[in-house]
């Protein structure tokens, strides 16, 4: 059961608000950094230095973070494949650095890149952007930058596509028929492990693949 | 994954997304002055060392503490293991311990196999007897791709004593599972007998495969584990099958040089080749250990246990 | 007639029990009825009649063959009694449809003189399951250097024909010679263990495609095949008997067909696991599959079932060799080789050679039973089972089908290669001389 939330248009529209927000709140978003979440986080940073440039003509930097090696939830799901680290150009620090990912939802992501972005530099500040805020948030933490607040129920997928990864822009709600989990949700949560590969994102709202080749079994021979 | 104890357990896939872990690792980690990843935390890795080997015994410590693992290290001398009690004794008081993975290294083809038997977690082989390395040929293979860009269809030469090297029996396994051409060259003496079912072409002339070679691996020639009359003298020996200044003449222009250590400088390669800066990569070959090895115990200890 | 019944009864004229086993088949055949008694089938008919006190064995469906006669055992006492001792080997034994075993002399001491033959012989009657026939070494402490005293041992109460190094190889070209020569005065046989030691340094399996990917130390067959080249050879020179042990090789077969072929007294041995398994199984690194000589190729085990079916080896042999289970539970080079093979033998054998169709019944009697006997020396096993022959028997069910459970081995040890195999054939009883040593599958001691 799928609904659409947003269109193609109704993204380009959301990215160019938060592109204007993020001026707005920066006073001109001088020495600042947009750093994406992988995966689909990374376009969007993108997408968002873009528009910050046909706006006001400011070039920010755009750099990528891969979270997985600092998430707390690692052993919970088979091994993930890491994505792309690239440090902005000039870096992390005394800057702004504004994270910017699709999704916000228990906040654990956000914390994991915290955490690996202490490990880059030291930010002036940080500040976050998401394309759509959930709700049920795990911890304290919030965005500065919301696409749109979408409340859910805990079995409900939100699901945000992006021409770059998945041909199309779309923001969708699913209600996936979901087998009792543990503890709740967990950003980036998928369902099993499906082929690896950009793209093929699961239905959860990470949408990141595993990549890691499924059947990575280890049968000695007999 | 849940061991790693042959090179030729790995898929095309699994090769690769090891590399590709290995290189993300690197640059999550380049640049920063705490080296330092959380991801193990809370893990313990035991390395089990029955042969002597500084390199890969610091090598594997390095990974498992760079990404916050609880390693603790047993090494042959000094320990029960030198007074003689078995491998399986050993490996019930690892478990006693709650090991998650046991990296190990044994001078037995197979005791790996044996250990993954008795133990619950992930064993990694380090090295066992005459049979494989195969996180030696993962290094060897990032190696050659970091510096070449590829790996299909990259024409590799091995030379030296294949008989007794594990490290030539898993990079044969590996570099034709990633598509790329594998030539032995060797004295007669120094081949397997059923070394022809092996994906690679044998030669015991190593002149004539030096121009079509884009890397050339030296293998250390095994005083230690040779009998007699394998060869008859080291003279000999190096004349023949030497990687001297001469011999890298007739490589192409960017081949590379490797060897996996520790080296006979003037047996199997001379000093001025293992020095050579533009073509060998014996140097960068240590530090790439490191990032490879924190990829596979990542790949082993970064998910749900099995 | 052998006498082994360790309860001396045959001896001071106790009566012993009268049988009659009902509805048997003998090699397969019809089924007929055997009356044993006084230790020799008394009588062989139909719808016999029982005489007062005889107890009856309803054997319907059960096929009779001699009792099986082993001629390569390792009973491991004095030395190894906690790998086995003569009597657990002797259980096993009997277990497995053996009337007689030849209880090799590698034991620890080496059972180079007639004290040690004469300790086993004796640990054999004692225990009364089989006949158990010492071997005796051929050279002092089987070092290969001097003879040992052949001629007391033969003259012992052991009465040894047989005299084997077999662990180690008499390699000295000079020294075989003399052995093969010295037996003749007592009819005795050398049986050799084919390996030239220079070649098998460290060896760890057969040398080949599979020691090459697991980077195992090979074991050559031609190891094995040029000391049988030169043994047959001297053989034929000298005119003396040569027995060769567990054969392994194509080019052994090969070898032994042609010496057949000169007239020269040759005889050969081949072990179940030689017949039903691969070098392959090597892959496991499990040392269960370690042995010497060294499990070897599918060509090697097609070219050794010809060979048996063609009568150019003459005897399945178990080379039954017990080992304790830390000399089994470690890494592949540290282990010990051998494997268990008396209680499965039979079984093993006729999934290799009767199932197969290369040997009916006769011919596998032939080869457990006969021909081990004949070269032994044992006159009264391996008998037909016939009037007048001593009623040394194994009784089997040819449709039952089993599975190996190491746990229930009469063995001591523990190291047989088939576990949790199904195997066909089982022993449902065996005589010795007219005393059951085992009943519905059961030893009787």
């Amino acid at each position: 059961m799928q609904r659409a939330l947003f269109d193609a248009a109704d993204v380009a529209r959301v990215v160019d608000r938060i592109a204007h927000q993020l001026l707005e709140k920066t006073g001109g978003a001088r020495d600042t950094a947009l750093l994406g979440i992988p995966t689909r986080g990374a376009p969007l940073a993108r997408r968002l230095a873009a528009r910050i440039k046909a706006f006001e003509g400011v070039d920010v930097p755009v750099g990528t973070l891969d979270v997985t090696l600092h998430r707390d939830d690692l052993r919970l799901r088979a091994v993930r494949a890491l994505a792309e680290t690239e440090e902005p150009p000039g870096g992390v620090d005394d800057r702004l650095v504004v994270l910017v990912d699709d999704v916000l939802y228990s906040g654990r992501t956000v914390r994991a890149a915290l955490d690996a972005l202490r490990d880059l530099g030291r930010p002036r500040a940080v500040q976050l952007a998401v394309l759509v805020d959930r709700g049920h948030r795990e911890l304290p933490i919030r965005a500065d930058y919301v696409g749109k607040n979408v409340p859910t129920s805990r079995d409900e997928t939100v699901r945000v596509l992006l021409s770059e990864v998945d041909g199309r822009d779309a923001v969708l709600l699913e209600q996936a028929p979901t087998p009792a989990r543990g503890a709740g949700p967990r950003a980036g949560e998928q369902p099993a492990a499906g082929p690896p590969g950009p793209g093929s994102g699961g239905t959860g709202d990470r949408g990141r693949p595993d990549g890691v080749p499924a059947g990575l079994r280890t049968e000695r021979r007999p | 994954m849940k061991h790693l104890l042959s090179a030729g357990d790995l898929s095309r896939e699994e090769a690769l997304s090891v590399l590709d872990t290995a290189e993300r690792m690197e640059s999550a980690l380049a640049g920063r002055e705490v080296k330092k990843l959380p991801t193990l935390r809370g893990r313990t890795v035991v390395n089990l060392f029955f042969e002597d080997s500084t390199r890969t015994r610091t090598s594997f410590e390095l990974a498992a503490k760079r990404l916050s693992a609880d390693v603790v290290t047993f090494s042959a001398k000094g320990s029960s293991v030198s007074k003689g009690e078995s491998l399986k004794d050993t490996a019930l008081t690892l478990e006693a311990m709650g090991s998650d993975a046991v990296v190990v290294r044994h001078s037995c083809s197979g005791a790996p196999h044996r250990l993954a038997g008795w133990v619950r977690g992930s064993v990694v082989n380090a090295g066992d007897g005459t049979h494989e390395h195969p996180t030696q040929a993962l290094l060897d293979a990032y190696t050659m791709r970091r510096r070449l860009s590829r790996l299909e269809g990259l024409r590799v030469t091995i030379v030296g004593d294949v008989l007794h090297s594990r490290v030539a029996r898993s990079n044969v396994l590996l570099l034709s599972t990633l598509g790329a051409d594998v030539t032995l060259v060797a004295p007669p003496t120094l081949l397997p007998v059923g070394v022809e079912a092996w994906p690679a072409a044998v030669s015991y002339d190593l002149d004539a495969s030096l121009p079509k070679a884009d890397v050339v691996m030296t293998l250390r020639v095994q005083r230690e584990r040779m009998g007699e009359s394998y060869f008859p003298s080291a003279r000999e020996y190096s004349r023949r099958y030497g990687l001297d200044r001469a011999r890298v003449a007739l490589l192409p222009d960017d081949a590379i040089v490797m060897h996996p250590g520790p080296m006979n400088r003037g047996m199997e390669i001379a000093a001025e080749v293992a020095d050579d800066p533009r073509r060998s990569t014996v140097v960068e070959q240590v530090s790439n250990g490191v990032s490879v090895r924190m990829a596979v115990l990542y790949l082993l200890l970064g998910g749900r246990s099995e | 007639m052998s006498g082994a019944s360790g309860r001396g009864r045959t001896d001071d004229g106790v009566e012993m029990a009268i049988w009659l086993v009902e509805g048997v088949r003998p090699y397969g055949g019809r089924p007929v009825d055997l009356l044993l008694r006084d230790g020799v089938v008394a009588e062989v008919g139909r719808g016999l009649s029982a005489p007062s006190g005889a107890h009856r064995l309803d054997a319907g469906g059960l096929v009779a063959l001699p009792g099986l006669v082993d001629l390569h055992t390792h009973l491991r006492e004095p030395g190894r009694e906690d790998a086995e001792t003569v009597e657990t080997g002797s259980r096993a034994a009997a277990l497995g449809g053996y009337t007689a075993v030849h209880a090799m002399a590698n034991t620890e001491p080496v059972a180079d003189t007639a004290g040690v033959v004469e300790q086993v012989w004796r640990l054999g009657r004692e225990a009364g399951l089989v006949d158990v026939r010492p071997v005796g070494a051929v050279t002092v402490g089987l070092a290969g250097v001097r003879l040992a005293e052949l001629g007391a041992m033969a003259d012992s109460a052991a009465r040894v024909r047989v005299f084997s190094d077999d662990g180690h190889c008499v390699s000295d070209p000079a020294l075989m010679r003399r052995a093969l020569e010295y037996v003749k005065a007592f009819d005795g046989v050398v049986a050799q263990h084919a390996e030239e030691p220079r070649l098998t340094e460290g060896a760890q399996m057969n040398e080949g495609v599979v020691a090459a990917r697991l980077g195992l130390t090979g074991w050559p067959a031609a190891a094995e095949e040029a000391v049988i080249a030169r043994d047959v050879l001297l053989a034929g020179h000298v005119g003396s008997r040569l027995h060769v042990c567990h054969v392994s090789t194509a080019g052994s077969v090969e070898i032994l067909r042609w010496a057949k072929a000169k007239g020269f007294r040759v005889t050969a041995e081949v072990t179940p696991h030689h017949l039903l398994l691969t070098d392959e199984l090597a892959a496991t690194y499990d040392p269960v599959y370690k042995v010497n000589p060294p499990l070897r190729t599918a060509e090697d085990v097609a070219a050794l079932r010809a060979g048996l079916a063609d009568g150019t080896i003459d005897a399945i042999a178990t080379d039954h060799a017990p080992h304790a289970l830390e000399d089994k539970q470690s890494e592949w080079a540290a282990a010990r080789p051998g494997m268990l093979g008396l209680e499965t033998a039979l079984s093993v054998a006729v999934r290799a050679m009767v199932e197969t169709g290369l040997l009916d019944w006769r011919g596998l009697a032939e080869r457990m039973a006969a021909a081990p006997a004949r070269i032994g020396g044992l006159a009264g096993h391996g008998r037909a089972v016939a009037e007048g022959e001593p009623a040394s028997l194994v009784l089997l069910d040819p449709d039952a089908r089993w599975s190996v459970d190491p746990a229930a081995s009469a063995s001591r040890s523990r190291n047989t290669p088939y576990a949790g195999r199904e195997l066909p054939a089982r022993v449902v009883a065996t005589f010795l001389a007219g005393e059951p040593t085992v009943l519905d599958g059961k030893a009787c001691l």
